[in-house]
């Protein structure tokens, strides 16, 4: 049950929760409310340094870079903190950033 | 020795977003948008540079830069450039002029890190934005944002720098700073073809051609901290600064793009002559090397590429 306009974050691999503004992006959201429970880099869905992974809720995203969600992770529910917008209470799993040591190729 | 290479002449860069990446580099950093093409692509420049674009932006699915291109004095510089790159075992192949807008052809190739380079020797000179080349204005009074003045170099993550320095010492670069490991392995490159601290500089990691920052001069520390006024007032992604970096000595902040591309504006740095015995940092210092008032790395400045 949301409260009223607060999102509630669970980000359960660090055992951290947070309350979220409506309408906020998740990972600015967390860092306005000086939390550390996602790391932080670019805020505009290039680097991956974000990625997570939505087990609970709904929300929408924003374009994404192809190098860090690929579609298939997409479907499964892999996001980027920073161009996620909860749209109920999430529980999330945090730090799923990966180096790619062999660079996929780029159309 | 220089071979013929001037200058940075342009780079593309991959944005997730069109038109808000047009609204950064244009209203925020203050460079000028001079055409666009049948792909969709836009053209930019800073109001100093005489070639009609330096910045390329392409929408796509992935962030990064497609590729750097170095302005050559002639067009028989590039061929003869060309064949000796082709002797180091690189495969060089010619794009047609007008693949890039008003721009001649290119001869382009991949570095032992992975990136893509190019050397090209024509593009349509529309000559300084906003001032006239006799009895030239100061500057001109419409700018916008940072007013950033030309796109100065690149900072680049790759692999074998070892290999980068023998194609860019073919190219007739000089190497101005490096970083050393205690086991004297260089871990980061800066190169210059000109008199500038660095045209293009590497920093090695695991992955192949990623790219760290596209950077803009800027004329002043005031206006680096006026730049750093309008990345707050725009609410723009801030990775660190304003701050001096220990390499090259440049007075900088580094900020992101809305797709997560890093850009730097600086001013300040020192300079190079081809005599110059490269400037040597330890990779013990590396904190002092990159930050030189915090003496430490920010967690992002290693980690965060596209
Ligand atoms: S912080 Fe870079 S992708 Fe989210
Ligand atoms: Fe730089």
């Amino acid at each position: 049950m949301a409260i009223e306009n607060v999102y509630q974050i669970s980000v359960i691999n660090r055992q951290q929760v947070f309350w979220l503004p409506q309408g906020e992006p998740l990972l600015m959201g967390m860092e306005k409310a000086c939390q550390h429970a996602i790391n932080v880099g670019c805020r505009g869905g290039g680097c991956g340094l974000c990625k997570i992974k939505v087990l609970q809720g709904d929300y929408q995203t924003k374009r994404m870079s192809r190098a860090h969600i690929s579609e298939e992770e997409q479907a499964l529910g892999f996001a980027l903190a920073c161009r996620l917008t909860p749209l109920s209470d999430l529980v999330i799993e945090s730090d799923h950033f990966k180096l790619h040591t062999q660079q996929p190729k780029i159309s | 020795m220089r071979k013929g290479v001037m200058r940075p002449g342009h780079v593309q860069i991959r944005v997730l977003d069109i038109e808000e990446a047009v609204k950064h580099y244009v209203d925020l950093i203050g460079l000028i948008e001079t055409d666009r093409d049948e792909q969709g692509r836009v053209y930019l420049k800073g109001w100093t540079e005489v070639d009609k674009y330096s910045v390329v932006l392409r929408e796509a699915d992935e962030p990064g830069m497609d590729f750097m291109g170095f302005k050559c004095v002639d067009e028989a510089t590039i061929d003869s450039l060309a064949e000796d790159v082709r002797k180091l075992g690189i495969e060089v192949k010619e794009i047609p002029a007008g693949d890039l807008k008003d721009c001649g052809r290119r001869m382009q190739f991949v570095a032992p890190t992975g990136h893509t380079f190019e050397l090209y020797a024509t593009k349509e000179q529309t000559g300084k934005w906003g001032v006239s080349n006799v009895n030239p204005e100061a500057w001109p009074r419409d700018l916008k944002g940072m007013k950033a003045t030309r796109f100065d170099h690149c900072l680049l993550y790759g692999d074998d720098l070892e290999g980068n320095l023998e194609l860019f010492e073919t190219l007739g670069f000089g190497l101005a700073e490096q970083v050393l490991d205690p086991d004297n392995n260089r871990v980061a490159l800066f190169l210059t073809a000109s008199m500038k601290a660095h045209d293009v500089a590497f920093i090695k990691h695991a992955e192949k051609g990623k790219f760290h920052h596209a950077s803009f001069y800027l004329d002043t520390w005031e206006n680096v901290l006026r730049a750093a006024d309008l990345i707050s007032m725009t609410n723009t992604s801030l990775d660190i600064g304003p701050t001096r970096h220990g390499l090259t000595h440049g007075q900088t902040i580094y900020f992101f793009d809305p797709s997560g591309n890093r850009n730097e504006v600086f001013c300040g740095g020192d300079y190079y002559y081809p005599d110059h015995e490269p400037t040597t940092w330890k990779a013990e210092d590396l904190g002092k090397a990159i930050f030189y008032h915090d003496r430490q790395l920010n967690e992002r400045f290693l980690s965060v590429l596209t």
